[in-house]
């Protein structure tokens, strides 16, 4: 299970952005949270991801109460959990040919040697041609930027995949190609997902279970918009 | 490659703007959508079928182009704000590569008409519309025309588009509002500014007057008018930039990507308050591959693939009934999520190195051998094999 109890969450303790939020996912289920934008979703998103320390409030992933987030989160937990986010181009590292990033988590976790095959694996699971792994992300398009950001997400085989509006920025049929990559990997592993976005028809088409923001934070009467 | 002749009969190429647009390299060209040279717009790739690759890449139009007038004209049958002819955009890479990012462009926009032009990133929409901003960087060639009334944007030196063009001819509504309004500036003060850029006008109050009139008309609350870009919603951030392209009251408005990462309720609220201008008598160019929203906005749409366009139908027979006829656009429509939310096969062929034929053939179901040649546009669809209309009576072409 991957559990949010009670998450405040902000980057002003003043004024949070994300208020008394609960949401749960069960292994295998793949959730979907829509809301409008700004309501502070992505925050949640990223709590979820272990990549942002809530103020208050707990997060317990896979039975065990997450303490430590970001890079101190230790390595078996943050691991597990796949992101990918709705702008490829803010988190690919420029410098890096697209065959790198996508092998970039196997080799901050010690697993270089197995990158070349998996990361020939992802590709093709993406539709990435080997000619578009030599490049940098300034020389592709956003959506074949998006495919590698999908790979890097898989590339670990992580039991909980949180896309934070991964498809905002694409048009139909590479939304449609990546939303089926997410489900291939989803059917073939039995990973948990958290997919957040705006756009209901797309979250009820791909998820088996909508939930809505303002029945996640009832608390928050009034958001920031 | 050699120069580019894909267009026999018009044999002219426009050679590189005289004087090249001082603005290529400021910021105001670098918002993500226009690319570097070999930047994301070209970034495009060859598919996983066998496609020819050519020295002449594009250049082997066999067969020519066959414009539709019919299908390229405005529905009203009146003067075109926006003519818009051949327009070809070629990118020149070091080491001789070039990227055919637009190729022979063909289409009117009409005042009171919507046309969205829609297609994958990377497709080269973006491209043409800074290429009729002339916002091309420095290593652009164009080719065609594009007539504003009777000034051809495509040889307008840069004075003349940042002095009569820019803001006052063309309205521009940006991608990315937030960073095209000033940060550190409030709605109100940028908005008179704009008016006094525009207009000349000194006096305080009635650039005051103006301002909140030009506010009203974009639908942008007067009480929000002395906060910063940074206290507004994603939503108002928009109505301000929107008002701001507004206040030229420039009869051809382009909206490049206005929707992106707004939510629905925003993104209907964005597309029909640009649809009242439209019905305002303005010209109206969106280009986004947000299907819904072209679908709301809209009353013409062209498709484009690979630089080219591929279909232009009304958008009561495309979004309709009738359906796109272009195999792309059915199965870009298709892979809708409230349709079969089936993606495309492969990925778009790479610019700088695009087939003879029909671009679009290693993904195509329908491809046949004749499919090798360029298929002209005819009867507002460029392809060998288009899908039967079902009420061809029906399209508005
Ligand atoms: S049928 Fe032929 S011409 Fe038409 S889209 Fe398919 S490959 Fe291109």
């Amino acid at each position: 299970m991957l559990e949010l109890h009670a998450i405040t969450a902000g980057y002003d303790r003043r004024a949070p952005v994300v208020r008394d939020a609960n949401l749960t996912v069960a292994p295998g289920e793949a959730v979907g949270l829509l809301g409008p934008s700004g309501c502070g979703k992505s925050t949640l998103a990223r709590v979820a991801a272990l990549l942002h320390r809530p103020d208050s409030g707990r997060v317990v992933l896979d039975g065990t109460p997450v303490h430590r987030y970001r890079h101190r989160a230790p390595r078996a937990r943050r691991t597990a959990i796949g992101v990918v986010f709705q702008q490829p181009r803010l988190s690919a590292d420029p410098r890096l040919r697209l065959a790198d990033l996508i092998a970039e988590p196997l080799r901050a976790t010690g697993r270089r040697a197995s990158a070349p095959a998996r990361v020939a694996e992802l590709a093709d699971t993406v539709g990435l041609t080997p000619d578009l792994l030599t490049r940098r992300p300034h020389e592709v398009s956003d959506g074949q930027l998006q495919r590698a950001c999908v790979a890097r997400a898989l590339v670990l085989r992580p039991r909980w995949l949180i896309c934070d509006e991964m498809t905002a920025m694409l048009d139909a049929s590479t939304t449609a190609a990546l939303v089926r990559v997410v489900e291939d990997y989803r059917t073939a592993t039995g990973a948990g997902l958290l997919a957040v976005g705006h756009d209901q028809t797309l979250i009820d088409r791909w998820c088996d279970r909508t939930v809505h923001w303002d029945t996640v934070t009832p608390a928050a009467a009034k958001t920031p918009a | 490659m050699t120069e580019r002749p894909s267009t026999p009969t018009s044999g002219t190429t426009t050679e590189p703007p005289p004087e090249p647009p001082a603005t290529a390299t400021t910021p105001a060209a670098g918002t993500e959508r226009v690319p570097a040279p070999g930047a994301a717009e070209s970034g495009a790739v060859t598919g996983p079928g066998p496609v020819p690759v050519s020295e002449t890449g594009e250049a082997g139009a066999v067969t020519g182009h066959l414009p539709a007038p019919a299908a390229a004209a405005g529905p009203a049958g009146r003067a075109p704000v926006l003519s818009v002819r051949e327009l070809s955009v070629r990118f020149l890479l070091p080491g001789g590569r070039r990227i055919a990012a637009v190729t022979d462009a063909h289409f009117d926009v009409a005042p009171g008409e919507c046309l969205a032009l829609i297609g994958e990133s990377g497709c080269g929409k973006s491209v043409l519309a800074s290429a009729l901003l002339g916002l091309l960087p420095a290593n652009a060639q164009t080719a065609g025309s594009a007539h504003l009334g009777d000034l051809d944007l495509l040889t307008a030196g840069e004075r003349t588009l940042a002095r009569t063009v820019r803001g006052r001819r063309i309205g521009l509504i940006p991608q990315s509002p937030a960073a095209h309004l000033t940060p550190v500036r409030t709605i109100r003060s940028q908005m008179e500014e704009t008016v006094a850029q525009l207009t000349g006008e000194r006096n305080r109050s009635t650039l005051r007057t103006a301002a909140e009139q030009a506010a009203g008309r974009a639908g942008f609350p007067l009480d929000h008018l002395d906060r910063h870009p940074h206290e507004l919603s994603g939503g108002l951030a928009q109505r301000a930039a929107t008002a701001l392209a507004l206040i030229g009251d420039a009869p051809l408005l382009l909206a490049d990507e206005p929707t992106t990462g707004l939510d629905r309720d925003l993104v209907d609220r964005t597309v029909d308050e640009l649809r009242r201008h439209v019905d305002a008598d303005r010209a109206l160019l969106i280009i986004t591959h947000d299907l819904a929203a072209a679908e709301r906005v809209a009353d013409r749409v062209a498709v484009m693939y690979a630089g080219r366009i591929v279909e232009i139908t009304g958008a009561d027979a495309f979004f309709g009934a009738p359906g796109p006829r272009h195999p792309y656009s059915r199965g870009l429509l298709e892979a809708l999520p409230d349709r079969s939310f089936t993606p495309i096969p492969g990925l778009p062929p790479e610019l700088g190195s695009l087939p003879d034929g029909c671009a679009f053939a290693p993904r195509c179901d329908r491809a046949t051998g004749i499919c090798a040649t360029l298929p002209p546009l005819t009867d507002s669809v460029a392809c060998h094999h288009p899908a039967p209309a079902r009420t061809p009576e029906d399209l508005r072409a």
